[in-house]
C-alpha cells in the first residue's frame, strides 16, 4: 500500500503544478460521475428497459415459443461452462512461463455477480430471476467438473468434444427457427438481441472461410481466380455496406420470381458475409504475406502436397498473425448489424427505435441508448477477450511446457 | 410525414422501371376470378391467406411495437381493419417495417401489398411521371408546425428571425422551412440532425430556439419533455401535409378497395356506428327494412362489397376489427391518449372537418 501512495504522489503530485492539474482533473471526473449517477439513480426512468426487457432480447418471437430460446441458452451456458472447464484442465505455459489459464477465480466471481444482479436489478419477475441464476448455476458447475475431471477423460472423447459448438449451432438454428417437429418462427419476428448476435454470428461464422479463399485466390498463380477475387474484394470495399443491404432488400424482390428471394433477414445476413468477407481477405492476406516464403518450399521439400503444405504450414502461422486484424473486423461487423435497423429490421437498434416511439416512453432516449451501449459493450468485450485468450494460447514464443 | 427527398430520387427510377418489369409479369399469371372482379394483388393475399402490410414502425401513436411485441397505433390498425375485410381476420396481418427511404421501393417490388404510413400526397408521388403510386383518401391531415419553448416569447415565425432553428436533414421538413422563410424574408440558422432521436433532445437543451417538423409528430414528442407544459405550438403552419394509404399504380381493383375501407371507417363514425353498437345496429337493419342507406352500408341488402372485389359485409368486419374513424383516432393519438392530439381538421365533415365519405350506393 504504502509502494502506491508513493507511486502515486511521483506521479501526480510532483510538483505544485502537477498538483493543481491532477485536482483540476479529478474534480471534473468527480462532477461527471456525480452527475451521471444523480441522472442514473434520481432522474431516469427505468422503466422503459423493465417493461421492454423481452423486446430488447427476442424481439416479437412468440412468447409460447419462448421456452425454446430458454432451451438454446441452457445448452450454450452448459457447452461454455464445459469449454472452460477443460481449458482449465489443460491449461498451457505462456510467454511468461505462467499457466493458463490458472487463476480464474475472480471471472467467476464476477460472472456470479453480474448474474445474481443484473436480473434483480432490471425488476424481471421471479420466475425469469431463477431461470438467469439456474442458468449461472449450470454453467458454473459444468465448468467446474469438467475442470475437476476434463484431464482424465480418454483421449478419442477429447478431440470429439469442440464439434459439439457446431453441432450446437445447427441445433441453434433449428430451436430458432423452428422445423423437425417445431412450429415454425419466421425470421421476421426475430429480433432484438436475438437477431443482432444471430446476424453477426452467422456472418462471422461463414466470412472467415470464404475470406480465407478469396485471399488465396487473390495471391493464386492462376489469373482468372486472381482478378475474380481481386475484383470481387475492391467491388465490395468499394460500396458503403448500406447501400448493399438496400440493394439485397429492394432489387432481389425484383430480380427473382416471387417466393424464390430469401427471407429478407436472410438476405441482410448473407449481405454482411459477404461485405465482411471481403474485407476479412485482406486481413487473411496480411497474415499469408508474414508467413516466408521458404515455410512453404520447406513443407513442399519434405514432400508434402500443396495444398497440405497450405493447409498444415502456411494457413496456421498467416491465420495466428491474422488474428487481432481479423477480430477487430468481427467486432465492426457486429456493430454493422445495427444498420439493419436502416432497411426495416427489428434488431437491438431497430428496436430501440420503435420503443423511443411507443407513447408511453417518449423521451426515454438516453435510457434506451444507455442500455443498447452496454449490451452491444459486453458483446464486444466478450469478443475482444476471447481472441486474447486464443492469441495467448496460440502464442508461439511460449515457454515450452515440462511435462 | 415528410421523405428524406434526396435519396429517392435514383431509387425511384430504378423502382419505375422494375415496377413496369413486375405489372408486365403478373399480368401474365394473374387468373380471371369468379365474381369478374380481377385483382393481382387481391389474388397473392387471398392465396397466401396474409396481408403484408409495410408500417414505420417508429412514429408514436401511428405505429409502434407495444412491450407485448404487438403493433399498435392508427397506421398499425388499419392494417388489420383491411385484413379482416379481405379474409376475415384482423390478425391475419404481417407487419413489414420500412424506412421512409425504402417504403416505395418495397411496395413497387412487390415486398409489401399495401404502405400503411404517414405519407404525404403529392403530384409528383401520384403522376405516372413521377412515382406513379396510387393513393387512397386522405387518412389523416397532417400540417409542418413549429414548436417554441413558452418561456422565449416567440409567438410568430418572423419572430425567429436570426435564431437558430432544429430540423432533420435531408427532408422535406428542411425544405418547406427554407421555401417559408425565403418568402418571408428571414435569416435564420438552421441546426440540421441525422433524425428525430437527436434532434429533440438538442431542442430540449436550449441549442435552438424552436423544431420544426410535422404538428401531430411534434405534439406527441412535446409529451416526453420533461416538461411538456413549457412547449408550445405556433398556429402558423409551414405546409399542409395530407398523408394517405399508397398501393401500385398498376392495380385499381385493389386501390379501389383500399378507398372504400377508408370510407368505411368515415361513414361508420357518420352513421354512428362503433364497436360497441355494431351487432346491436346490425339486428336492427336486419329487422327494419326501411333503414336502406345502413342495411347497405352493412351489406345486408345490395351487393355494393362484392362490386369492390370483397365480402358483401366488409364494412360490419372493418368496423368489429378496429371501429370507426372516430373510435381509431380516440384510442391511440386524440385528446385521451397519451398523445393528446385535437382532431382540428381531422373532424367529419359534419362537424366542421374535412373527412368525408362518398354515398355508399
Amino acid at each position: 500500500m504504502p509502494s502506491l501512495i508513493r507511486r502515486l504522489r511521483s506521479e501526480l503530485f510532483a510538483t505544485p503544478g502537477d498538483a493543481v492539474i491532477s485536482i483540476a482533473l479529478l474534480t471534473i471526473l468527480a462532477a461527471a460521475a456525480a452527475g451521471f449517477l444523480h441522472w442514473a439513480l434520481r432522474q431516469a426512468e427505468w422503466a422503459v428497459v423493465q417493461v421492454n426487457s423481452t423486446l430488447f432480447a427476442v424481439g416479437r418471437y412468440p412468447i409460447e415459443q419462448q421456452w425454446r430460446l430458454w432451451l438454446l441458452t441452457a445448452l450454450l451456458a452448459a457447452a461454455a461452462g464445459a469449454t472452460w472447464g477443460m481449458l482449465r484442465a489443460h491449461p498451457r505455459r505462456d510467454r511468461t512461463g505462467r499457466l493458463w489459464p490458472r487463476n480464474d477465480r475472480l471471472a467467476v466471481a464476477v460472472l456470479i455477480a453480474v448474474a445474481l444482479w443484473v436480473p434483480f436489478a432490471l425488476g424481471l419477475t421471479p420466475a425469469i430471476q431463477l431461470r438467469w441464476w439456474l442458468l449461472t448455476a449450470l454453467l458454473v458447475v459444468i465448468r467446474w467438473l469438467a475442470g475437476r475431471f476434463g484431464a482424465g477423460l480418454p483421449p478419442a472423447l477429447k478431440r470429439l468434444l469442440p464439434i459439439v459448438w457446431p453441432v450446437l449451432y445447427l441445433v441453434g438454428m433449428v430451436l430458432i427457427g423452428g422445423g423437425l417437429g417445431l412450429a415454425r418462427v419466421a425470421p421476421a419476428e426475430w429480433g432484438g438481441l436475438l437477431l443482432t448476435l444471430l446476424a453477426s454470428s452467422f456472418a462471422i461464422l461463414l466470412c472467415l472461410p470464404i475470406g480465407v479463399l478469396l485471399a488465396l485466390g487473390r495471391r493464386s498463380d492462376l489469373p482468372l481466380l486472381r482478378w475474380g477475387s481481386v475484383l470481387y474484394i475492391e467491388f465490395i470495399r468499394g460500396a458503403p455496406l448500406i447501400t448493399l443491404l438496400f440493394l439485397g432488400q429492394n432489387i432481389l424482390g425484383f430480380l427473382l420470381p416471387g417466393g424464390l428471394a430469401p427471407d429478407r433477414v436472410w438476405r441482410a445476413a448473407w449481405v454482411l458475409t459477404f461485405f465482411a468477407a471481403a474485407y476479412l481477405a485482406e486481413a487473411v492476406r496480411s497474415g499469408l504475406a508474414a508467413v516466408p516464403r521458404g515455410q512453404l518450399e520447406a513443407a513442399r521439400s519434405l514432400g508434402l502436397s500443396s495444398a497440405q503444405a497450405l493447409r498444415l504450414v502456411v494457413l496456421p502461422q498467416a491465420l495466428r498473425v491474422a488474428l487481432p486484424a481479423m477480430v477487430g473486423q468481427f467486432i465492426s461487423l457486429l456493430q454493422d448489424t445495427t444498420l439493419l435497423s436502416l432497411i426495416g429490421l427489428l434488431d437491438l437498434l431497430g428496436v430501440a427505435r420503435t420503443v423511443m416511439a411507443n407513447p408511453a416512453f417518449l423521451g426515454r432516449n438516453a435510457e434506451v441508448y444507455l442500455t443498447l451501449a452496454i449490451l452491444f459493450w459486453c458483446c464486444c468485450a466478450a469478443l475482444g477477450l476471447g481472441s486474447r485468450a486464443l492469441e495467448r494460447r496460440l502464442d508461439p514464443h511460449a515457454v515450452p511446457s515440462r511435462v | 410525414m415528410n421523405t428524406p427527398h434526396t435519396t429517392t430520387a435514383p431509387l425511384r427510377c430504378i423502382g419505375r422501371l422494375l415496377a413496369a418489369l413486375g405489372v408486365g409479369l403478373l399480368a401474365v399469371g394473374c387468373r380471371p376470378e369468379a365474381d369478374g372482379v380481377q385483382s393481382s394483388t387481391m389474388g397473392r393475399i387471398r392465396e397466401r391467406d396474409r396481408l403484408i402490410c409495410a408500417v414505420d414502425g417508429a412514429v408514436p401513436g401511428f405505429s409502434t411495437v407495444a412491450a407485448s411485441g404487438r403493433y399498435e397505433g392508427i397506421d398499425a390498425d388499419f392494417c388489420r381493419a383491411v385484413a379482416a375485410a379481405l379474409l376475415g381476420d384482423p390478425e391475419k396481418v404481417d407487419f413489414r417495417p420500412v424506412t421512409p427511404a425504402e417504403r416505395f421501393v418495397a411496395l413497387n417490388s412487390g415486398e409489401v401489398d399495401l404502405l400503411s404510413i404517414s405519407s404525404t400526397h403529392t403530384l409528383s408521388r401520384d403522376a405516372p411521371g413521377g412515382n406513379a403510386l396510387s393513393f387512397g383518401p386522405t387518412f389523416f391531415y397532417d400540417g409542418q408546425g413549429v414548436m417554441v419553448p413558452a418561456a422565449s416569447g416567440v409567438r410568430r415565425l418572423a419572430d425567429l428571425a436570426g435564431k437558430p432553428i432544429c430540423v432533420e436533414s435531408g427532408t422535406n421538413t428542411e425544405l418547406n422551412l427554407a421555401d417559408r422563410m425565403r418568402e418571408l424574408g428571414l435569416s435564420y440558422q438552421p441546426l440540421r440532425f441525422q433524425s428525430g432521436e437527436q434532434a429533440y433532445p438538442a431542442y430540449e437543451q436550449g441549442r435552438c430556439a424552436a423544431i420544426t417538423s410535422d404538428s401531430s409528430l411534434l405534439a406527441g414528442k412535446r409529451t416526453g419533455f420533461r416538461n411538456p407544459a413549457a412547449h408550445v405550438l405556433l398556429t402558423e403552419l409551414l405546409s399542409k401535409e395530407p398523408s394517405a394509404k399508397v398501393t401500385v399504380q398498376g392495380d385499381a381493383v385493389w386501390a379501389d378497395a383500399i378507398r372504400w375501407i377508408t370510407y368505411a371507417l368515415f361513414q361508420a363514425e357518420e352513421s354512428g356506428l362503433t364497436r360497441a353498437n355494431l351487432q346491436a345496429k346490425l339486428a336492427e337493419a336486419r329487422a327494419r327494412p326501411e333503414l336502406a342507406e345502413l342495411r347497405r352500408l352493412l351489406g345486408v341488402e345490395g351487393d355494393l362489397g362484392r362490386q369492390l372485389g370483397l365480402p358483401a359485409d366488409f364494412v360490419v368486419r372493418v368496423v368489429k376489427a378496429v371501429g370507426s374513424y372516430g373510435e381509431l383516432f380516440d384510442r391511440h393519438v386524440g385528446p385521451s391518449s397519451r398523445l393528446g392530439l385535437e382532431r382540428g381538421p381531422n373532424r367529419l365533415w359534419t362537424q366542421g372537418g374535412l373527412h368525408i365519405s362518398p354515398p355508399f350506393r
